[in-house]
């Protein structure tokens, strides 16, 4: 192993061992995907048999919705919880002073993030088939890259929560709970671009979540892969996290010369 | 050969001066205090030797290093420990130990951690919490944890604050040997007037956020016709002449 690929290592090995004697951090990855599918799979099944026939069809792309944006959800916040647990230990001086860069930072945030995001969303998937008999793996391979693009979302967006945190300190923690559920509405998850007003229209199209989730209904209700619509998805997040990176970096800057790392839980 | 290379470094928080045009030097293996009063710059500038910080003006060279530029070079050779920065305190000192290692890519990891359990008499407390340790057992840990890649150059901001004479007397022992074992280069802030009589080759003093005077601990005594460097300091702390 390199230095470099050592030193993500150790940072993703510090929170393994963290995990790994937490019940109660590893009960807390699991619950809220679990919870927010058992209250929209019930919905979701009560439509299912009162109305026969397009509500069927329905109430599944509303639980297919539900696990595919908990993986934004949960790789979001994989990330910035992961960095609030450093900032909460008070150990970020310790990383900051060690040869670690902050690149390696963020690739070891993110490891750790696919490890939340995957041990989150297995108990609701299984819960999802057994009760609702939804299968998300009957998406077909296409379901690899709506989660990737998911997957990738969520990283943009917590990028640039940690680079609040560095403006800002601890005191913006509650925007990492909160921004990407702020985001729900405009991501369209549960309807189409069209059920928007207008001139909030042109802020979901914005979004690869919008895209992503359009390609999702194409696939579940109309047995088509939408490549249009994953393109779009992917170049999106492309730029986002271009801009996220840009971002981080003028902030971890700015952090250094204001002396903001040193006070950043304080 | 000089370590550390300090040219009139500055650091300013939105136009108040904190450190002002300092220059110093800590060469290999010497041992290098820093003493001043609360505010007099020692937190800025270490802050700014380990990369936390970026001067508003000066250099820094670090083991050949400038560290405005290639400081992670620099800092795989260095190391920090200060009883103000924690350790996570939900992994095991053992842990906490294997992630710096991992951090520090320190080779033979499991030997090295066993050499330190030795060195720091740590054996019974590798498998505890770290945040269920005493104040002095997690000084010895986090002094371990700063020897762990082996540094040339070591920073200790107040390595013995906090402890119990006999403690401060093991960590001071320790330091002392390990600085004629490994040639490690300290730079060593503190208000344990003792502590720096004892460990350091040369002192700087700070006040307001510069260098008001520097020399062996001998030297600075007998400068100002004093006992112990304790008074030494008491005399430039209450100096309105030194003040800004």
């Amino acid at each position: 192993m390199n230095a470099s690929a050592r030193r993500i290592y150790g940072l993703v090995y510090r929170h393994v061992a963290l995990y790994r004697r937490s019940w109660p951090r590893l009960v807390e990855i699991a619950y809220w995907p679990t919870l927010e599918l058992l209250i929209w799979g019930f919905t979701a099944d009560f439509f299912a048999h009162s109305n026969a026939g397009p509500a069927v069809l329905a109430g599944t792309a509303l639980i297919a919705g539900v696990l595919l944006w908990e993986v934004t959800l949960r790789s979001q916040i994989g990330v910035t919880f992961t960095f609030m647990e450093e900032i909460w230990s008070r150990n970020l001086g310790h990383l900051f002073v060690s040869p670690l860069r902050p690149t390696e930072l963020v690739v070891a945030l993110i490891a750790v993030s696919i490890m939340r995001t995957i041990l989150g969303l297995l108990p609701a998937t299984i819960i999802a088939y057994l009760l609702y008999r939804f299968n998300v793996f009957g998406l077909g391979p296409v379901l690899l890259l709506f989660f990737l693009n998911l997957l990738f979302m969520g990283w943009w967006i917590a990028l640039g929560i940690v680079a609040l945190l560095f403006r800002y300190g601890a005191g913006a923690e509650a925007l990492a709970w909160t921004i990407a559920f702020g985001i729900t509405p405009v991501a369209c998850v549960f309807y189409p671009v069209a059920a928007l007003p207008f001139w909030l229209q042109p802020v979901a199209l914005a979004l690869p979540a919008a895209h992503i989730f359009q390609g999702m209904r194409a696939a579940l209700l109309d047995h088509t892969v939408a490549w249009g619509q994953l393109a779009d998805g992917a170049a999106l997040n492309l730029v986002w996290m271009l801009i996220a990176v840009g971002i981080f970096s003028l902030q971890f800057r700015a952090a250094r010369i204001r002396g903001a790392l040193i006070s950043i839980g304080e | 050969m000089n370590v550390i290379t300090v040219e009139n470094l500055s650091k300013s928080f939105a136009g108040m001066p904190a450190v002002s045009d300092i220059s110093f030097t800590l060469p290999r293996g010497g041992v290098l205090g820093l003493l001043g009063g609360n505010g007099a710059g020692k937190t800025t500038t270490i802050s700014m030797l380990l990369g936390l910080l970026v001067p508003t003006a000066g250099r820094i060279t670090i083991l050949g290093h400038d560290m405005a530029k290639s400081r992670f070079a620099a800092l795989a050779r260095m190391n920090f420990s200060s009883p103000y920065i924690a350790l996570p305190s939900r992994l095991s000192v053992i842990e906490n130990l294997r992630v710096y290692g991992h951090l520090y890519n320190v080779p033979d990891l499991a030997r090295r951690i066993d050499d330190l359990a030795a060195q720091f008499n740590l054996g019974d407390l590798l498998p505890r919490l770290a945040g269920e340790l005493s104040a002095g057992q997690k000084t010895r840990v986090a002094l371990a944890k700063s020897f762990i890649n082996r540094p040339e150059v070591l920073l200790l901001d107040e390595p013995t604050a906090s402890l119990d004479p006999d403690t401060g007397d093991f960590v001071r022992s320790m330091l002392e040997r390990e600085r004629s074992a490994q040639h490690t280069a300290i730079l060593l802030a503190s208000h344990n007037m003792a502590e720096v009589e004892r460990l350091c080759d040369e002192v700087l003093m700070m006040k307001a956020g510069r260098i008001v005077d520097r020399g062996t601990p001998a030297a600075l005594i007998s400068r100002y016709g004093r006992d112990d460097l304790e008074q030494v300091f008491l005399d430039i702390a209450r100096d309105p002449r030194l003040a800004a």
